[in-house]
């Protein structure tokens, strides 16, 4: 019993991130009020926007696949001990690979044999962008914040010019690749459930958002259920005991960050075989770094991440129903108030942790310590 | 400190002569959270005395010291100072009031000098050359009354660890300290400046100043002490006159029940060599040698202690055998093995049945935020006892847990509680029971005892002598003497990274011992 801040670990993984949501929630009603919107009014709309119909939930669900794949991301890096801050340009050039393993076969193989190319080039490619920082992690100590901000940048340079000069479709402006063949299109979920899907109108739901689920057990078992697993906690808790156990760290930082830009590359599939069916600029739009909020309030486990991602998914989906219904609140608005609920659920986790263990250290009869 | 350096006065100064105790304590209570550090305490010093503090660790000496010192604040109760009532918010308020402390770890601005380390904070005045003329006075002064010469124009690092000591104490008598409070002040001390700083302390004392000496160390108490006090789990539970008790009764106080101090063993019988070191050498990160050419055996069947104070290379011999720290030059010989030759690194010394207790195991030797269950199998994971095809064994995993946490007496019994939620005996004793459970053919144990309660070190000590009998061959490290002299057949003496002797148990005195931890070689070794 060190310190402050020891809680049961329901309360830790449910009542806080609850607790921070709320707090986040009367900040942005606060605001709202202040600009002369009902905040009431707001949240109605905010909420019907994101699950009123089943096309606006199947946006959501859209929204929240990209972000279970780049929260898994984050998640797996961090709990290596390591703090990923790359998964945009890994997902971005995940998309790439993806983009060329359709472009190069649509017209040749059915989906079926198409989508696994897609997935392992997916992973591939988002592996492979990971690779560089990791290493000079590993090998040469260059701290994996920084080099991961860089190769974001890299990524966006790197595609740009791909774009504009090698993929773009001749005779064409804007630089996008050409449209796939439906051979390469990942089924939507509309598509998949026949006349009874046919309420999910427009909605970009398609087969992604299975593999993201897949992806989050996927997850779980590997780092709670195999011993690579352990090894990599060990390693993200304790370096100097990992070495002590026989594990290398170098090796393992190295495995994390594989798998990491793994999954990030997986928001590809959902953006680019599922949704765009071409390559265009900037398809990731900000999912990379919504990924760290996602995991931070999913605390780094896959549930929590799903939960999370479901939560950010509304907040796009609802928020830009938001600004479209009430004028005085535009999309910056709408930004301001994931901004407050990333703050209040990951940078000012303290902020409410510290209360409640302490009421809770009040509620438990004295002397139960050590 | 068997003959005992210090002298004693003819009766206990203080009380009996009508003056004020310098130190008294009335009804101190404090929680930290859920764990009550101090309940109710009450503890009078008197005057011109040297008065021990006794506890385990977790007892509440700490707590309550850094009440008086002003780091923590107590809920409820009241200090008063030579009869007076005072209020102690910060460690400023308690130096006002005559209190001084002298910490474990010292808090001394390493390439500093002595004048500049005892001045600091207390300047007097914009520009320092008027306050250090003033403060060098004022130092010569103190050192003849006291008998405390210290260099005060050498640089800070390079003074050994007893005279850094004595530094901490110049600085707390320049601040005009009545009451010197010494937090576990032997650690970093071999057992001849250990004598010196008592005698220092009888000086002290009679020039009038009160010493409160904090330690778990019996021995300290006996040699040093006029009164003590024992805590236990938070509360005073016994107070007497020194002379009037023992070793024996105040660890029977400290733990709550009777205790055996001795190790009872039977002389040793070594087998054949599991463990050669030849001409081992490593170097820090710094590219500093640590251990300098060290050779020697181990045998099955018997416990080879290592000695020496904290810092002269053991920690990196421990790490360097286990594979940790890569040697620059050497050989380890694991049961006919050449381990450097082979390039063999932990996981595989595991394998060939090398077993290692690490010195530190909050830093190494566990994963702090895992449950106990995870703990028990770091190192083995890969084992098939735990893990199968990659994937880990749950049940297994939790029996085997359950299975160690009954052998070995680990409180509570929980295999899913996380491992800060154990105290440092127990903690230590899963780590043993991991160990032990690999079935090793030899066992490299780093402080085997360190931070752990008196109840616990008995069991841990029975169970290294057993493992001694059933043929293992055991390397011990530990910077206390009693430990090495208490459980090992054969003892090195490490120096500065060099191994400056060798002494068979018999042999083996405190003496002798000290004299090699300060580098004195042994005629023939």
């Amino acid at each position: 019993m060190r310190g402050p801040g020891r809680l049961p670990r329901w309360a830790d993984l449910g009542l806080l991130p609850i607790v921070s949501l709320l707090a986040a929630l009367a900040a942005s009603a606060a605001i709202i009020a202040l600009i002369g919107e009902s905040p009431w009014e707001a949240l109605r709309l905010l909420v019907a926007g994101a699950f009123g119909s089943p096309e606006a939930a199947g946006y959501t669900l859209y929204y929240a696949t990209n972000f279970v794949f780049t929260g898994l991301a984050v998640a797996v890096a961090f709990h290596a001990g390591l703090f990923n801050i790359g998964c945009e340009g890994q997902a971005y050039v995940g998309g790439l690979g993806v983009g060329l393993a359709c472009l190069g076969l649509d017209h040749h193989w059915p989906l079926w044999a198409i989508l696994p190319v897609a997935l392992c080039a997916a992973a591939g490619f988002g592996a492979a962008w990971a690779f560089i920082p990791a290493w000079l992690q590993a090998r040469r100590g260059s701290h994996i914040v920084i080099t991961t901000i860089m190769f974001n940048f890299i990524a966006s340079a790197l595609m740009t010019w791909l774009l504009v000069e090698v993929l773009i479709k001749p005779g064409q402006q804007s630089p996008e690749s050409r449209e796939f063949a439906a051979a390469a299109w990942l089924p939507t979920v509309r598509g998949l459930l026949g006349r009874s899907g046919r309420s999910l109108g427009a909605s970009p739901l398609n087969l992604a958002s299975g593999f993201a689920l897949v992806a989050a057990v996927l997850v779980w078992i590997y780092l709670w259920r195999t011993r690579w697993g352990y090894a990599l906690r060990v390693v993200g808790q304790n370096p100097t005991a990992a070495v002590y156990a026989g594990i290398s760290p170098p090796r393992v930082m190295l495995a994390a960050m594989l798998i990491s830009g793994a999954l990030a590359g997986g928001l590809g599939l959902n953006e680019v075989m599922g949704v765009q069916h071409r390559l265009l600029l900037d398809f990731p739009g900000g999912a990379g770094y919504v990924g760290i909020a996602v995991a931070l309030m999913g605390r780094n486990h896959p549930l929590g991440i799903c939960l999370a991602a479901l939560l950010f998914g509304a907040l796009y989906q609802g928020g830009s129903q938001l600004s479209f219904d009430l004028p005085r609140i535009n999309r910056d608005m709408v930004v301001v108030i994931q901004g407050l609920v990333i703050l209040a659920c990951g940078a000012l986790e303290n902020l409410f942790r510290v209360p409640l263990a302490a009421l809770w250290a009040r509620r438990r009869p004295a002397g139960a310590g050590e | 400190m068997s003959a005992g350096p210090t002298e004693r006065p003819a009766e206990p100064t203080g009380s009996g002569r009508g003056r004020p105790p310098a130190l008294e304590l009335r009804g101190i209570d404090k929680r930290f959270g859920a764990v009550h550090a101090n309940r109710t305490v009450s503890l009078t010093v008197a005057s011109g005395t040297i008065h021990g503090l006794i506890g385990e660790n977790g007892a509440g000496k700490s707590t309550l010291m850094n009440i008086v010192y002003g780091f923590h604040r107590a809920e409820a109760g009241e200090i008063r100072v030579h009869g007076r009532r005072v209020e102690i918010h910060r460690p400023h308020d308690a130096i006002a009031a005559g209190i001084g402390m002298v910490h474990q770890h010292f808090m001394l601005v390493e390439d500093f000098t002595v004048l500049e380390n005892v001045m600091l904070g207390v300047e007097g005045g914009r520009l320092l050359a008027g306050g250090r003329a003033r403060a060098r006075a004022e130092l010569e002064r103190i050192a003849r009354d006291y008998g405390l010469a210290v260099p005060l124009d050498a640089v800070v690092e390079h003074l050994p660890v007893g005279v850094q000591q004595r530094v901490e104490i110049l600085k707390a008598l320049y601040r005009r300290a009545e009451i010197l409070i010494l937090d576990e002040p032997t650690a970093v001390l071999t057992p001849q400046e250990t004598d010196g700083l008592f005698r220092l302390l009888a000086r002290l004392r009679a020039q009038g100043k009160t010493v409160i000496l904090v330690t778990h160390k019996l021995r300290e108490i006996m040699a040093a002490t006029d009164r003590v006090t024992v805590m236990r789990q938070g509360a005073v539970v016994h107070e007497t006159a020194t002379a009037g008790t023992s070793e024996r009764a105040l660890a029977e106080k400290m733990v709550g029940r009777a205790v055996s101090l001795r190790v009872e063993k039977t002389p040793a019988r070594p087998g054949p060599v599991l463990l050669a070191v030849r001409d081992l050498e490593v170097r820090d990160r710094f590219g500093v040698t640590r251990v300098k050419r060290a050779s020697f055996e181990v045998r099955a069947g018997e416990i080879l202690g290592v000695a020496g104070v904290a810092g002269n290379g053991q920690s990196e011999l421990l790490e360097a055998l286990a594979g940790i720290l890569p040697p620059s030059g050497g050989e380890i010989v694991l049961a006919g093995t050449p381990l450097m030759r082979r390039g063999l690194g932990p996981r595989a010394r595991r394998r060939l049945g090398l077993a290692h207790v690490p010195e530190d195991r909050l830093r190494m030797g566990t994963v702090a935020a895992f449950s106990a269950q995870a703990n028990a199998m770091l190192g083995y994971q890969e084992q098939p006892a735990y893990s199968r095809g990659g994937f880990l064994r749950g049940a297994a995993i939790l029996a085997g847990c359950e299975r160690k946490m009954r052998d070995y007496d680990v409180r509570p019994p929980d295999p899913r509680l996380r491992l800060t939620a154990f105290s440092g005996g127990n903690q230590q004793k899963l780590v043993l029971a991991r160990e032990i459970d690999g079935d090793p053919r030899v066992l490299l144990v780093g402080q085997p005892t360190r931070g752990v309660d008196i109840g616990a070190v008995e069991f841990i000590h029975r169970r290294l002598v057993g493992l001694r009998d059933a043929g293992k061959a055991l390397l011990l490290v530990s910077v206390e003497l009693d430990e090495i002299l208490g459980l090992a057949d054969r003892i090195l003496v490490m120096f500065n990274g060099e191994i400056v002797g060798e002494v068979a148990a018999a042999d083996a005195t405190e003496q002798k011992l000290g004299l090699m931890m300060a580098g004195v070689k042994e005629g023939q070794s």
